[in-house]
């Protein structure tokens, strides 16, 4: 039995640390739903870096319906897939994106953040994060229409945690599945925008 | 049989006393309690050194700190109310800065709750932030400090020892400077 008694400990502790880990903005008050600890990523990628990005179009929260095309020749593009309004790490990662807006115009980039919701359910959720310099869009209907296209849509109906890069031809240059559970860094896709624009 | 069921046991016991922190309410020191014992990274920065009055490399604890209050705030990059509160946190600091009864005698740290050093140091630039801000990239300080909800804001006075008594703790942004400052100088017992 004692030699049991240390794996027991270590694994206790590393689960424990598992468990804890994050953090949320007292803006959303007691509003976030933590649905705990998810399987990291439950889908299978349907798209590869150097093919063409599918192309989309997606209503988003300012009424106008926008396209990927319609970037095509003009800006790289940073697809941000979170999995659902409300959520602990979801309600803390683009308000992060929404102070650097210097950093993706000196990429010649635009951000496009996307989820599963409806835009009503968009809409309140995003306000609380102030107001944000990127469009954000809604995959709502036929659900997850396109974050099925590229692979991500979870067999819940939420969107995995995703980050694409997109260059001005179309191609995808960066795919990071990110576990659901945890924050993208900041610094590794400031890091992809620079790759691309160099 | 009896060493199968007794590492089935343990290892549900360790399952669920695991996941704790997804069901429990964690708890932030409270005011009148000690501060628990962490440490920090002495800034590479020498301004943010002479600040705080320390000196050399290395890890340094709050005792460590020259001021006879320390106002810690929990923050995050990603966290849209410490992005709204920053331009106030950084009026605290001047208003301390300004008053010949204060200055040199409350000293501000923030501590970025699971930030990078370099998602820290945009927030410092972004809203020019002039006190001294620590990266937890493993969130070790939040876990320590109760996993709170960010902005969160304790003031730490010395105690017994090389201790720190908390004498202020509080979720969401400082409303109002001067009643704040009245109520940490008369907790501190600064005059």
């Amino acid at each position: 039995m004692k030699k049991y008694l240390l794996p027991a400990v270590i694994l206790l502790i590393c689960s424990f640390s598992l468990a804890s880990g994050q953090t949320y903005s007292e803006a959303y008050k007691n509003n976030i739903y933590n649905p705990g600890m998810l399987k990291p990523v439950e889908s299978r990628l349907k798209v590869r870096i150097g093919q063409k990005a599918p192309d989309f179009s997606l209503p988003s929260l300012s009424g106008k319906k926008i396209s990927l095309h319609q970037y095509l020749g003009k800006k790289n593009v940073v697809l941000s897939f979170v999995p659902a309004a409300w959520t602990p790490v979801c309600s803390d990662q683009w308000p992060g994106y929404n102070i650097v807006k210097d950093i993706f115009d000196r990429h010649d980039a635009v951000l496009l953040g996307i989820t599963v919701d409806n835009i009503p359910t968009l809409f309140a959720w995003t306000n609380q994060m102030g107001k944000l310099w990127f469009p954000v869009l809604s995959d709502f209907w036929p659900h997850g229409k396109v974050a099925d296209e590229y692979g991500i849509l979870r067999s819940d109906g939420m969107a995995e945690r995703a980050l694409f890069v997109i260059d001005k031809k179309g191609i995808i240059r960066y795919i990071d599945v990110h576990d659901i559970n945890k924050r993208p860094s900041l610094e590794v896709l400031v890091h992809e925008l620079q790759k691309i624009s160099e | 049989m009896k060493k199968a069921i007794g590492i089935g046991v343990l290892f549900a016991l360790v399952f669920f006393v695991g996941q704790g922190p997804l069901w429990a309410k964690t708890r932030a020191p409270q005011e009148n309690s000690i501060l628990p014992d962490f440490q920090l990274p002495i800034p590479a920065d020498a301004a943010d050194r002479q600040y705080l009055g320390l000196q050399g490399n290395g890890l340094f604890k709050m005792h460590q700190i020259k001021a006879k209050a320390v106002i810690i705030e929990i923050f995050s990059m990603y966290c849209p109310y410490c992005q709204r509160e920053a331009p106030n946190i950084n009026k605290l600091y001047e208003r301390i800065k300004s008053e010949r009864a204060l200055k040199g005698q409350i000293k501000i740290i923030g501590v970025g709750a699971g930030n990078s050093p370099f998602e820290v140091d945009i927030f410092k630039k972004k809203y020019q932030v002039p006190f001294p801000l620590f990266p937890d990239n493993n969130f070790t300080i939040h876990k320590c400090l109760g996993e709170t909800r960010t902005p969160y804001f304790f003031v730490v006075a010395p105690g017994p020892g090389e201790s720190q008594k908390v004498v202020y703790s509080k979720l969401g942004g400082i409303k109002d400077l001067d009643a704040f400052l009245q109520t940490i100088r008369r907790r501190a017992g600064i005059r």
